[in-house]
């Protein structure tokens, strides 16, 4: 984890009640932020850890209806989310670039450009998820598709749903995340001075995009 | 215990400043409060509160269990209260009881900080427990559950009864659980008071430390599972379920990564007090600090692998089994590490035997008997005799209410001067801790033979030569429950009406009791700097009260 703002050096004009009063120094409480939001990425990645290990039983234990289901998936919308999400990051990356060089208003620029892209993500899966209630490509006792009937392509559609279907919640939360930094950002409160909070916001950011990095090749490619 | 001058002046300065109970007396003062002392005595009115509830479901299982036959009760409100007694005894009262409630409280003051790292943070947790207790009470109320505390599918997804808002109870209070462990490491990461380096920590933080790893690592995946079941009562994904190609030792295996690094949860916080208390009522310095702190991670990592020895029985592979109990004798080698060194700092000691030194000897001895089953039972071929008897209900009813319910009792009264600035009485307190000492050996001891015998656990009906056992049995927790009365009787009376105590009545020398008792608002006037190991008897004068004056 960086260290660099732990010196308490050049914190002249960060306001007084940025600091709880708790912490001796502003670089103390921004070790304590850094600290704190990567223990509660670890819990996500601990909580998707269930999810993928499931994936991974039954993908062993059904390889050929996972294959055949994840073929039929549409591999052109799942690569335009990827690219998307990736994009995303990209944005909130620079929103974090620009509040540090005291840009503002990129940097809110960028945050909303973000959300933009949040947004599409979830139009994009939305489009797929109604092509599989078409299709009736659903979880469990509710498969009903034509196309693939191999045993355990039901188990496919249930790992699908329910990994896909908490990332989309992630997705959700992520861009109540962003909407805050971004009211934050267009507060002021973020300059070369001070910009823990909306480092953190991206961080969180790139963890949803990071999830779907991993699911992506799962569900789709292999 | 006599004042030193120097002590008797500075409590006369420290009482110039209000104390934490002082500043602020409305119902909001509380309700809205960032102090970390305040959330912690809220989560020990409520842990207590959920402490006589799950007692009161024992009761009543232990009292139809006098007959063999139908008695009192029907077969499924038995298997309601049974699963009652574990969800509220495990999710909202061992695992939150030592870290939320005295962790809370005396952790910051330990280490020299004014407040937790993050107290608004620590406030929601505080909230978000209330939050997934009301979803289980609304449960409860409305019919509970049948499944056991394990929820096992797909028993638990086909089920009539109300099981989801018990799981979505649990699922809650799960992410209490996760911040107030997330906030304990960012708190011993960033607060310590300066001298105060790692290898200075009270042993309770690094009790309380090892625990809040398990609670952040573990917990994520007790919720996922829980959601899972949940959705699939609500929409039939069929994850864990059988008939749709599901594999319900799934989850087994995702529920025991979780559920047994919790025992762990409950029982590591409780050896941190009694690493405590052992120094301060033998006034002797912590012998092998190094072993006892680094133990404590050691179990927390260790117990991590060991979850496989629930399923012996559930079709796993012979390595499986063997590797899963070798792992799992490995906690027996750090918690035996942890044994000798607090026998060695009884060794010679000025012990004064008060109340929690009570709990402090019960403590060694069910914890060092339950801890000796554990590795039996850790054993494949024994554990196949045992399994899913009542061996295994008094084996972990050792660990749980005869080693972390003693250390949480010993807690209770250790710390009650240093919470609430009032001293309980001495000999109510001696009489309450041999009865439930007395009483928890009879609950449980005839339970062993009862499990031995083959009497299976969780069952309504039993033979009838089991009888005068389970009536053992029966007569010893309504011993254990009286004790249980007598101390809530005489807290509540001494919370009242008891006589003020001094900052220290002990004489202890652990950093928590640097401050006065009960601690003003912000702990300190100024910061502490520590110079020495906490528990130093070696110096003769009594710990001056820093920052009061």
């Amino acid at each position: 984890m960086p260290h660099e703002l732990s010196s308490a050096a050049g914190f002249e004009g960060v306001p007084e009640e940025l600091i709880g009063h708790h912490f001796s120094s502003l670089g103390r409480q921004t070790e304590a932020m850094r600290l704190g939001m990567w223990l509660f990425l670890a819990t996500e990645v601990l909580l998707f850890a269930g999810l993928f290990c499931g994936y991974a039983v039954y993908r062993f234990q059904f390889p050929l209806a996972f294959q055949e289901s994840s073929r039929h998936l549409n591999i052109s919308l799942g690569t335009l989310n990827t690219l998307v999400l990736i994009t995303s990051s990209f944005t909130v990356a620079m929103a974090i670039h620009y509040a540090r060089t005291d840009k503002p208003r990129a940097a809110a620029l960028c945050l909303i450009l973000t959300i933009l892209f949040a947004l599409g993500f979830l139009g994009i899966k939305a489009v797929e998820y109604a092509e599989h209630f078409r299709e009736h490509a659903l979880p469990g006792k509710y498969y009903a598709a034509e196309a693939v009937k191999v045993p355990g392509a039901a188990m496919f559609y249930t790992m699908y749903f329910l990994m896909t279907g908490l990332h989309g919640v992630h997705v959700i939360a992520g861009m109540s995340v962003l909407s805050y930094i971004l009211w934050r950002t267009l507060q002021g409160r973020y300059s070369s001075r001070y910009s823990v909070g909306i480092e953190l916001g991206g961080l969180y950011w790139h963890l949803v995009d990071l999830v779907w990095i991993f699911l992506y090749p799962l569900l789709y490619l292999i | 215990m006599r004042l030193s001058e120097s002590d008797s002046s500075a409590l006369a300065g420290a009482q110039r400043h209000l104390s934490y109970l002082e500043d602020g007396t409305t119902v909001m003062s509380w309700l809205n409060t960032r102090d970390h002392k305040r959330i912690g005595v809220m989560f020990l009115a409520a842990v207590l509160f959920f402490f006589f509830i799950g007692g009161v479901f024992a009761l009543a299982l232990r009292m139809k269990l006098l007959q063999p036959g139908p008695f009192l009760m029907d077969a499924l409100s038995y298997n309601r209260l049974f699963t009652l007694h574990g969800v509220v005894m495990i999710f909202l009262f061992l695992i939150p009881a030592i870290p939320s409630a005295f962790g809370n409280f005396v952790l910051p003051l330990m280490i020299g900080a004014r407040d937790v790292a993050f107290p608004r943070l620590n406030l929601a947790s505080f909230y978000i427990y209330l939050a997934g207790a009301a979803i289980a009470i609304f449960g409860m109320v409305h019919g509970g559950a049948d499944t056991g505390w394990t929820f096992y599918t797909p028993y638990s997804s086909t089920t009539p009864t109300q099981v989801l808002p018990i799981l979505l109870g649990a699922f809650v209070v799960g992410f209490s659980s996760i911040l107030t462990g997330l906030n304990f490491i960012v708190t011993v990461h960033t607060l310590r008071a300066p001298g105060l380096s790692w290898m200075r920590l009270p042993l309770f933080v690094w009790g309380i430390y090892a625990t809040s790893i398990i609670q952040i690592l573990a917990t994520p995946v007790l919720g996922i599972t829980l959601l899972i079941v949940a959705v699939e009562r609500v929409a039939g994904f069929g994850m864990f379920d059988p008939a749709r190609g599901g594999d319900p030792v799934l989850f087994q295996h995702m529920f025991w990564f979780y559920s047994h690094p919790a025992v762990y949860i409950m029982i590591l916080p409780g050896m941190g007090v009694i690493s405590e208390t052992v120094c301060a009522y033998s006034r002797k310095n912590a012998f092998g600090y190094k072993a006892i702190a680094l133990s404590s991670l050691g179990i927390a990592f260790v117990g991590f692998f060991t979850w496989g020895h629930h399923m012996f029985v559930s079709g796993q592979s012979t390595f499986n089994a063997g590797a899963f109990g070798i792992l799992s004798m490995i906690v027996g080698i750090f918690t035996a590490v942890k044994v000798f060194n607090w026998v060695g700092i009884l060794y010679r000691g000025a012990i004064a035997f008060r109340t929690p030194f009570a709990y402090i000897c019960g403590f060694l001895y069910f914890l060092v008997f339950g801890g000796m089953t554990g590795v039996a039972l850790a054993t494949t071929s024994l554990d196949i005799h045992w399994h899913d008897t009542y061996f295994v209900i008094a084996h972990f009813h050792f660990i749980m209410v005869g080693a972390s319910m003693m250390a949480f009792l010993a807690g209770l009264h250790y710390w009650f001067p240093k919470m609430f600035g009032k001293t309980y009485p001495e000999g109510w307190g001696l009489v309450a801790a041999s009865l439930i000492i007395l009483g928890f050996n009879a609950t449980f001891i005839p339970q062993f033979l009862l499990g031995n015998f083959g009497m299976p656990r969780r069952y309504y009906q039993y033979p009838e030569q089991f009888q005068a056992l389970n009536v053992a049995s029966t007569a010893g927790a309504t011993l254990l429950g009286f004790g249980l009365l007598i101390i809530l009787i005489y807290l509540f009376i001494a919370l009242r009406w008891g006589p003020r105590c001094e900052a220290n009545p002990w004489g202890s020398k652990g950093f928590e009791w640097m401050t006065d008792s009960p601690p003003t608002t912000h702990n300190f006037d100024e910061i502490p700097t520590i110079t020495q190991m906490p528990h130093d008897y070696r110096t003769h004068e009594a710990p001056g009260v820093i920052g009061a004056a």
